[in-house]
């Protein structure tokens, strides 16, 4: 199976292209056949993991070559090892759950085919970036996620502000990308190749200086920094709240966000390489991490609580990978890179949950603020428990599926102090401010008897998801249980094997802060022995800071927006003024110019033709006479014109024969002529000239 | 020869003089025909002074009496078209093409 692997990707994209040209007509059967697309694809996966595994991880590539560009091959191909086989299947499980999930949640939406559509194209994009062998395909899937993810949170396109979330993540991402290319150059120029195992072969030779491994670390990610949401490109992922639910528990946890964390860790072998860039990925991811749970304590959008919680998330994965390329560098043993991925795929499993959860209550209830729900456990069973279940598992409680990853975590800044310290911190407020969103929505009296009455639970279509993500987010933790001989440690580790000693006292540590976040929570939200209002009043300034969001938004409107609009504005101006400008005084020109021709047109060339017409015919007024009707006339004047020649031509009368003189001669004296008999004519007969003149 | 060419003078003279002065067509016309005779007379003359054994001349003169038989006769047919117009053959009514 493992060598039909492109097959994964391939089927979404078949569901889409059979859904784009041929069954969005019928709503049933786009859904269904996406549906079935992807519960394929998650059965490939299933049987692609189990051969992997098989193989104790043992990389598996295909690729052939496509071209040779300016010396560096183009291959098309797929790589397969213990990573890919575990983010398939992540990639596959959230991605069907969320499909047949919309079935119920999209029901109404005039646009439902084209939902499944672009759901289809989004687990492409992500399965395929997930088995790409090369720098140059996982970059065209990259995009291909940005356009997708950027379909889907603009789904709703007539709200302006979904439209605007749309733009706003498609246009932060492409930052990071800007920097993401920058390093695929450099590893063009310094590798000769975009092969990953070419590349890693390269750096961990030496061959490319160590300076340079630093910079293309950082550049490459960049990338990472923008798709997943990490500080200081983190602004657009709340706002992709806008987009339909489903689609936020896609991006959340399997597709969009997961692809940057995927990525360091893809590509950690150049991370191993450069310390310095390690370190710059883990405070990242550190800073991230701390400023989202910090923001995430006091908003009131479910699903902004939800989006500030996975960009913390994000930046724990972050940071741990980050700590193990700085330790590995170091020569140091590190949990860091089991962490990363770990925790990568358990909070696919209880994020997709909290999300879709958040949907059904959304669903029930109509609102996205969580001060106008309350008691809604008894009404909606399946997704409160499910929900809490989630709840449980990113607090980190044993044994959940979250205890483990996060333990892992905090065990890989073990020794890095300020790194175990922070780390502890937040996650102690994340389970403060996931409890407190579950107290608030589904404990505690109806704060809006209104929304309450009308709610109810959610059709099967999406309790069955949830269900599902709920197993998964207690059991999946549990390949990683450090007892395990063979556990998940041992499949994705990368290096050298390393079986670290479980850490009891840690793993104590972390419950107690866990469960203190919980239980403040409880007394806050629950039994509401310390008042939340007087306590924002107490920390009003932190308040504030937090509920703004540390005011990145308007931090960024004034440092970059403002610059960038002033910019255009002062682009619009010179537009309209100079090569409008210019355009328009062409025209202007020509106008002018055309002016003068035809007034050149009028006097000059008309007035040529015109003038000879009428010199000819005021010399014809006067030599007319000449025609006088009397013949004897005509033959004196003959007469004595051959008389004048002769005597010319026989030399009776010498002149110079100097033509033009003799014509202008001969002219004068024919007009004279010709007035002479006008006279002559006039004072003869007058009355017969009038009359033949008729 | 003097006496030949000075007859061929005097005679296209007279021819020349009555073209102008007469009003009468037919009175042009015998006197073109004068001046026609006054050329035959050079033609004749300088056949037989100058070119001793040709017939150029000869020939050529017998030409223009033909010639002039023709053009009398045509001569004479518009003469008859005016006289139907113009009930009078004098030139001076004949000016339509006048300006």
């Amino acid at each position: 199976m493992t060598e039909n692997a492109y097959l994964i990707p391939l089927l979404p994209m078949f569901a889409f292209v059979m859904i784009v040209f041929f069954m969005r007509w019928n709503e049933k059967l786009s859904a269904g056949f996406s549906i079935a697309m992807i519960l394929i694809s998650w059965v490939m996966s299933l049987v692609i993991l189990f051969e992997t595994l098989g193989r104790h991880g043992e990389p598996y590539e295909i690729y052939f070559y496509l071209t040779s560009f300016v010396g560096i091959n183009l291959e098309v191909g797929f790589l397969v090892d213990s990573l890919t086989a575990v983010m398939l299947m992540v990639v596959t499980t959230v991605g069907a759950c969320v499909e047949i999930y919309s079935v119920g949640y999209m029901k109404d939406d005039p646009r439902f085919s084209r939902f499944f559509s672009y759901l289809s194209l989004f687990l492409f994009s992500m399965l395929g970036l997930v088995l790409a062998n090369n720098f140059f395909m996982i970059f065209i899937f990259w995009e291909l996620v940005g356009l997708t993810s950027y379909l889907l949170i603009g789904f709703w396109f007539e709200k302006k502000i979904a439209a605007d979330a749309g733009k706003k993540a498609f246009i932060t991402t492409r930052i990071g990308d800007l920097g993401f290319i920058v390093g695929l150059l450099m590893v063009a120029f310094y590798a000769g190749t975009f092969n990953f195992g070419g590349v890693f072969d390269k750096v961990s030779a030496g061959l490319i200086p160590a300076g340079i491994v630093t910079v293309m670390g950082i550049f490459l990610f960049c990338g990472a920094i923008g798709k997943s949401a990490q500080f200081p490109l983190h602004v657009w992922l709340p706002d992709a709240m806008e987009g339909p639910t489903p689609v936020s528990a896609l991006i959340h946890a399997a597709t969009m966000v997961a692809a940057g964390v995927y990525l360091v860790a893809r590509i950690m072998n150049i991370f191993v390489g450069s310390a310095e860039a390690s370190m710059v990925v883990a405070v990242i991811g550190l800073i991230t991490s701390f400023l989202a749970a910090s923001i995430g304590l006091v908003q009131n959008d479910i699903k902004r609580v939800l989006a500030y919680s996975t960009v913390s998330q994000l930046g724990y994965m972050i940071m741990a990978l980050g700590l193990y390329g700085y330790d590995t560098a170091g020569g140091h043993h590190s949990a860091g890179y089991v962490a990363g991925t770990l925790h990568l795929m358990t909070h696919a499993f209880f994020k997709g949950l909290l999300f879709l959860g958040a949907g059904s209550v959304i669903h029930a209830v109509h609102t996205n603020d969580i001060q106008e729900m309350g008691g809604l456990a008894p009404k909606m069973k399946i997704t409160s428990i499910t929900f809490m279940i989630a709840s449980l598992s990113i607090a980190g409680i044993f044994p959940l599926s979250g205890f483990w990853s996060k333990d892992e975590i905090i065990a890989a800044t073990l020794h890095h102090p300020v790194f175990l310290i922070v780390t502890l911190l937040i996650a102690f407020m994340t389970a403060f401010y996931m409890w407190r969103l579950c107290f608030l929505t589904f404990f505690g009296k109806p704060r809006d008897q209104h929304r309450f009455d009308h709610a109810h639970e959610s059709p099967r279509s999406m309790t069955w998801p949830l269900m599902v993500l709920g197993f998964l987010s207690i059991f999946a933790g549990w390949v990683a249980i450090p007892w395990l001989p063979h556990g998940f440690s041992s499949f994705v580790f990368h290096g050298e094997l390393h079986h670290a000693s479980p850490n009891i006292i840690l793993m104590l540590i972390s419950t107690v802060v866990a469960v203190s976040g919980i239980v403040l929570a409880y007394f806050i939200y629950y039994k509401e022995k310390i008042s939340a209002d007087k306590l924002a009043e107490k920390f009003r300034p932190i308040y504030k800071l937090l509920y703004n969001k540390y005011y990145f938004d308007e931090i960024y409107h004034l440092l970059i927006l403002n610059p960038i609009l002033k910019f255009a504005n002062f682009m619009w101006s010179f537009d309209a003024g100079v090569i409008d400008g210019a355009v328009n005084g062409t025209a202007w020109l020509t106008i002018v110019w055309s002016n003068i021709k035809l007034w050149f047109d009028t006097w000059i060339v008309d007035g040529a033709v015109n003038g000879s017409g009428w010199l000819v015919r005021q010399g014809a007024r006067i030599l007319r006479f000449l025609q006088s009707g009397s013949m004897q006339f005509y033959v004196l004047f003959i007469l004595v014109i051959v008389v004048v020649i002769a005597l010319i031509k026989f030399e009776f009368i010498r002149i110079d024969i100097h033509w033009p003189v003799i014509t202008v001669v001969f002219v004068l004296g024919v007009t004279l002529l010709g007035v002479l008999s006008k006279l002559a004519a006039g004072s003869e007969d007058a009355p017969s000239s009038a009359k033949q003149e008729e | 020869m003097f006496y030949y060419l000075g007859l061929a003078a005097v005679l296209f003279s007279i021819g020349l003089f009555g073209v102008i002065t007469r009003r009468n067509v037919i009175g042009i016309l015998m006197s073109l025909e004068l001046m026609f005779n006054a050329a035959n007379i050079n033609f004749v003359t300088f056949n037989k002074f100058i070119l001793n054994d040709g017939l150029t001349g000869q020939l050529f003169a017998i030409f223009i009496v033909v010639v002039a038989a023709a053009e009398a006769t045509v001569g004479l047919a518009i003469v008859l078209l005016l006289y139907r117009n113009w009930r009078g053959i004098n030139t001076d009514n004949v000016s339509i093409m006048k300006w």
